[in-house]
């Protein structure tokens, strides 16, 4: 379905994650984060940049990838995203949520 | 001569050996397999293990028995796989060879979280992974008086991810024939948002938690367990208390895939999904439990593999292009108790629907739905595993890749 976030019309999931990726831009990031209360920082950004390298390499996301990353350890993780870590960081990131979700 | 090393003589292995001796001309081709166990285990019966439905007997054989001769055995650990310089490091010897293929599976890792191999492992905190883990569970369960029985996944992807759902489903039937069900609560702990991994059958199946008294817990992400006060904790503060655990533990690829540097985070081999060459070298091929491919970790999933394998690799020796086939192609029996089971069929885009397998409305198998035949299916299942699946037999009727017909799908 559609949905007008940050001024632009995307497709996404019922759930609300973007059906492509490629309509990702970080004002879009921005917006669903809000709806969710998020206020990003360069913490959330840093965050981002890892979930969407590893989907561009067609890696899955695990929580032991995470913690393996040196990017953010799992408290942190989820102080940053509070509720579902994965769940909303991947939708704040554009990319399909993760089948094995935190 | 040429060499063909496959590492790990498991379901994928032993299957891929048994195809490839037929296919490969001795006089051009010595086949290799590398195992550090002289015992095949039979997975799927350490489900059946803890219940005294199956013996010691039924899970456990000759690894021996089941390969073809002409194909060299070897029993060692393997140390290091050298993909620039196509060698491998044994134990006690080095191999060279022309094509590779990983088979080496995946396996639990409890000592990914603080508190649960420690000291309550195997006394009140258990696996049913390993063959260790199933044989101490089943002396637990035969003495156990009863209180709170918690079965727990700890983090996914794990092999037949089914397997958790059934072991509760059967502890319900163990506990009820026994006439103790009134003594237990049975706990469904999971990191997932349900207790099935797809939309439709969740839908089609959640009556049976209810109808067995199963409390469903979801989105739990294990931190720690404190072994003295019995509690598992989560990263957000969430509790649950246990008087016995059973948990599927963090599943990992060998350390030999980590060492090697050919695996991803969780030690998986990043493997072309359709080709199953992997990304890293073209003369090295990966199988089974060892790869990253989105499919379920299944004997059944390895077993359409194989085939398709083995053509990929007789067309990568004569140097023509691989079939990029393999769709994902999954079948399940999962066991609800009482003598029933489901089937489910489903590939990497299709999840599994209502229908009748493998014939096209009619059967015998239903999808979806609980019924004995399916129950008879899942204990053939054994007899088919030892006797066609890891020897490369071709089980009538059933499709490397997936089918369509007599499935309900929805436009
Ligand atoms: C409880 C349970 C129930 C299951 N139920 C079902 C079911 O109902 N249906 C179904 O289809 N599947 C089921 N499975 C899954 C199935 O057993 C696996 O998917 C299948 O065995 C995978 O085969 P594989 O060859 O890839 O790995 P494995 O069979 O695990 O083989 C890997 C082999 O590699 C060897 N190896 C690994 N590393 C090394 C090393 N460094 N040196 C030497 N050797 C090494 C190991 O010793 C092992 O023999 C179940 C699994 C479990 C645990």
């Amino acid at each position: 379905m559609q949905k007008i976030i940050a001024n632009t019309t995307v497709e996404v999931t019922e759930q609300g994650y973007l059906e492509d990726f490629n309509q990702w831009t970080k004002e879009i990031g921005t917006e669903i984060a809000k709806e969710k209360e998020i206020e990003m920082t360069d913490e959330h950004w840093k965050v981002i940049t890892y979930l969407q390298e590893k989907h561009k390499n067609e890696e899955a996301l695990s929580v032991r990838g995470i913690k393996k990353s040196g990017v953010v350890n799992i408290k942190e993780f989820y102080s940053l995203f509070p509720g579902g870590p994965l769940k909303i960081s991947t939708m704040i990131a554009g990319i399909p949520k993760p089948k094995s979700c935190i | 001569m040429k060499n063909l090393v496959i590492l790990g003589a498991g379901t994928s292995g032993t299957m891929m050996a048994n195809h490839l001796s037929h296919k490969l001309s001795k006089d051009d081709w010595k086949i290799t397999i590398v195992d550090q166990y002289k015992t095949h285990y039979y997975q799927p019966g350490f489900l059946f293990l803890p219940f005294d439905i199956y013996k010691k007997k039924d899970v456990k054989k000759k690894g021996e028995k089941y390969l073809p001769k002409g194909v060299r055995y070897v029993n060692q650990k393997i140390d290091q796989i050298f993909a620039e310089e196509n060698k491998i490091k044994l134990e006690h010897e080095y191999l060279e060879y022309d094509i590779l293929i990983i088979a080496t599976g995946t396996k639990i890792a409890p000592e990914e979280i603080e508190g649960m191999k420690d000291k309550e492992w195997h006394k009140s905190i258990f696996d049913f992974y390993t063959y260790e883990g199933s044989v101490a569970l089943r002396d637990k369960l035969r003495n156990w008086q009863g209180g709170k029985l918690v079965v727990h996944i700890t983090e996914m992807p794990i092999k037949c991810p089914v397997a958790p759902l059934e072991f509760a489903f059967l502890a319900d039937s163990y506990f009820k024939n026994k006439g103790m069900r009134d003594k237990v609560e049975i706990e469904f702990v999971t990191p997932l948002d349900g207790a099935f991994t797809k939309p439709k059958a969740t839908a089609a199946l959640h009556y049976l938690l209810e109808d067995k008294h199963i409390k469903e817990i979801t989105d739990f992400n294990i931190e720690r367990i404190d072994n003295n006060k019995k509690i598992m904790y989560d990263y957000s503060g969430k509790e649950v208390k246990f008087d016995l655990l059973v948990t599927v533990p963090t599943n990992l690829g060998d350390e030999v895939i980590e060492k090697s540097g050919l695996g991803d985070d969780m030690n998986f081999v990043p493997t072309h999904k359709g080709t199953l060459q992997t990304k890293a070298n073209k003369n090295i091929f990966a199988i089974g439990d060892a790869t990253n491919l989105p499919a379920s970790k299944a004997g059944s999933v390895a077993h359409f593999e194989a085939e398709i394998l083995t053509e990929n690799i007789l067309l990568y020796i004569n140097g023509k292009e691989l079939k990029d086939e393999f769709d994902g192609h999954a079948n399940c029996f999962i066991e609800t108790g009482n003598g029933k089971a489901l089937l489910i069929d489903f590939n990497y885009t299709q999840e599994p629907v209502e229908g009748t397998f493998p014939f096209p409305g009619v059967g015998p198998l239903s999808l979806l739905k609980e019924s004995r035949m399916n129950h008879m299916g899942k204990m053939a299942f054994k007899w088919i595993y030892w006797n066609m699946l890891v020897k490369g037999i071709h089980i009538p009727f059933v499709s490397a890749t997936m089918t369509k017909k007599g499935k309900k799908i929805e436009a």
